[in-house]
């Protein structure tokens, strides 16, 4: 299903400073949107979108907040757009951060990301709608993130993740 | 073509001429990561590298919550403690981040990376100090290295004499207002014009604060002889390449003009950094204030407690209010008490905590119960920022924060001044 959420949804609104404290994934997965959506953690399920409006992930610069989300099986945040170190975050940990307009996605629609196109397809109305997937984004996805990639190719491989 | 001050930076750094747009990998003069993400930087780390890449570049405070209040947040303590020995990093523990880095660290055209949001701050001195999560800040402390785009810049001018009581947490708030909590995504704000030139470090550390409340990547002010000046306060005699600033024909994205001639002090009410309105609106409305906290990376340096402490002189604070204060760092802390400040403030019944974040992230120190006000003097009114998400959080100015405490209701600074 479709998380749907509004604007300038900020990371302490994510995972609160009063509850973010660990390391663990696991923990911080039930901690995900504890007072701002109570029901959240307990019932979201692997594969699940988050929709949203302008800024997401604003605020604090905890990652955390991409950690947790990862940990709950959300599939892809998709939003009009992202505050910068959100973003950044989600790159380095090889979630998708699509940037697409959200305006009509309802909560139960059937949605498919296709990569190469550029594209969501929202298959219960049966639009495409215009996405921007950077490739750098796309191969740290594959890779699960910049860690496993660095650990696999080594520290030097930075310049070639981006062609430099 | 020219360059603006930040792709200059960014071009010494990456050891070839950028423009905004351009990916590059460039070399880090510092990193920081404090007491909670550099916690989560760890096992990423040793999943890449085993010894830091200088560990002499490497600054962990702990600040956000120290001394620890809770197992949790020792745990995390406990950890980089274990990490730091391992690496030979010395843990510091006197203030908040962005202010240590100001004091002892940045230098005009340095290029840092800080594991905090708030780490455009140092922008205040002339530099490019970047916030980043914990996964980069591993990356970094590996290799001395960050993978950036080569930002736009918007350019700031700000113009005219600032009116008795009206502050640069003031002129902040009013550019927030204009340009909105995403006005400066992925953007560095560099901040100029007659009024910056006339702003004392204090005052632009501020500005480049509160920046990131706007979504920008960096700020800056062009360093010039103030920046000399504070740096050889604080033991840092550093002389900087003159053309260290922008281009004339630089390219910006946009330039902004404000000016803050009639601006009046101003207060962003919950929970939006947007939502300002004029303080003096407010005063009429009575809103009964539980808490007043002076403190945060925003405002809580000497030049802050001076007009607090000015505003005290004559009056009792409302018995009905906690005002916490908490100085930006040990050597405010040293400053205020030097002044006799901290035994007047002690007198006055506020509670001083020690220097750090203290209660601006809800960890310790001053959290809010539901339906409480706060008048704060720090950077973010977002929902359960610093305690229940029934609370309320204004932000303004260290005037109109001790005004308030004064009356025990939102109150214009200016009859005080």
């Amino acid at each position: 299903m479709n998380w749907i959420f509004g604007n300038n949804i900020n990371t302490d609104l994510i995972t609160p400073g009063r509850y973010n404290i660990t390391t663990d994934s696991k923990e911080l997965a039930k901690i995900v949107f504890i007072e701002h959506r109570p029901e959240f953690a307990k019932m979201v399920k692997k594969g699940d979108f988050i929709i949203a409006g302008n800024n997401f992930g604003c605020g604090s610069s905890r990652e955390t907040a991409v950690t947790a989300l990862k940990a709950c099986g959300i599939k892809a945040i998709i939003a009009k757009s992202f505050a910068r170190i959100f973003y950044r975050n989600c790159i380095d940990q090889g979630l998708f951060a699509i940037v697409v307009d959200t305006q009509h996605i309802g909560v139960k629609d059937e949605l498919t990301i296709n990569i190469n196109k550029q594209l969501v397809f929202n298959v219960t109305q049966q639009n495409e709608i215009k996405a921007i997937i950077p490739s750098l984004m796309i191969k740290l996805h594959e890779t699960g993130g910049i860690i496993p990639y660095l650990k696999k190719n080594g520290l030097k491989s930075l310049k070639k993740l981006f062609g430099i | 073509m020219g360059q603006t001050i930040v792709e200059k930076i960014f071009s010494k750094h990456a050891g070839k001429k950028v423009y905004a747009g351009d990916f590059v990998i460039a070399k880090l003069d510092l990193v920081m990561a404090h007491d909670t993400t550099c916690a989560w930087a760890i096992d990423p780390f040793y999943e890449i590298a085993q010894k830091v890449w200088d560990k002499n570049k490497i600054f962990i405070p702990f600040d956000h919550a120290f001394p620890a209040p809770n197992i949790q947040m020792a745990k995390l303590q406990a950890k980089i403690r274990v990490f730091a020995n391992e690496q030979g990093i010395t843990i510091t523990t006197d203030g908040v981040c962005h202010q240590i880095l100001s004091e002892r660290f940045i230098n005009p055209g340095n290029l840092i990376l800080g594991a905090d949001s708030h780490t455009p701050t140092g922008g205040g001195l002339g530099a490019l100090t970047v916030g980043v999560g914990s996964t980069d800040a591993a990356v970094a402390m590996a290799t001395g290295t960050c993978w950036f785009n080569v930002p736009q810049t918007i350019r700031i001018e700000i113009t005219g004499k600032l009116k008795k009581g009206v502050f640069a947490k003031d002129v902040i708030l009013s550019t927030a207002k204009r340009i909105g909590p995403e006005g400066g995504n992925y953007r560095v704000l560099e901040y100029g014009g007659e009024t910056v030139k006339n702003f004392n470090i204090s005052s632009r550390l501020t500005l480049t604060n509160m920046s990131a409340e706007m979504g920008a990547k960096a700020a800056i002010v062009a360093p010039d002889y103030q920046t000399t000046a504070y740096l050889k306060e604080n033991s840092r005699p550093y002389v900087f390449n003159c053309n260290l600033k922008s281009d004339r024909d630089a390219k910006y994205e946009k330039i902004i003009h404000i000016n803050v001639a009639d601006l009046s002090p101003q207060i962003a009410m919950p929970p939006d950094i947007d939502n300002v309105e004029e303080v003096q609106k407010l005063e009429s409305k009575k809103i009964k204030v539980d808490q007043v906290f002076i403190g945060s990376c925003t405002n809580c340096r000497i030049e802050d407690l001076d007009v607090v402490y000015l505003m005290w002189q004559k009056h009792d604070l409302n018995p009905q209010v906690r005002t916490i204060i908490t100085p930006a760092s040990k050597r405010v802390y040293l400053q205020a008490l030097a002044k006799g400040y901290i035994k007047f403030f002690t007198k006055k019944n506020t509670i001083i905590l020690s220097p750090g974040c203290g209660p601006c992230l809800g960890r310790h120190g001053g959290v809010l119960y539901d339906n409480e006000i706060c008048v704060s003097t720090s950077n973010r009114n977002f929902t359960g920022r610093m305690g229940s998400p029934k609370a309320f959080i204004y932000l303004a100015s260290p005037a109109t924060a001790a005004a308030s405490a004064i009356t025990g209701h939102i109150t214009d600074p200016r009859k005080y001044l």
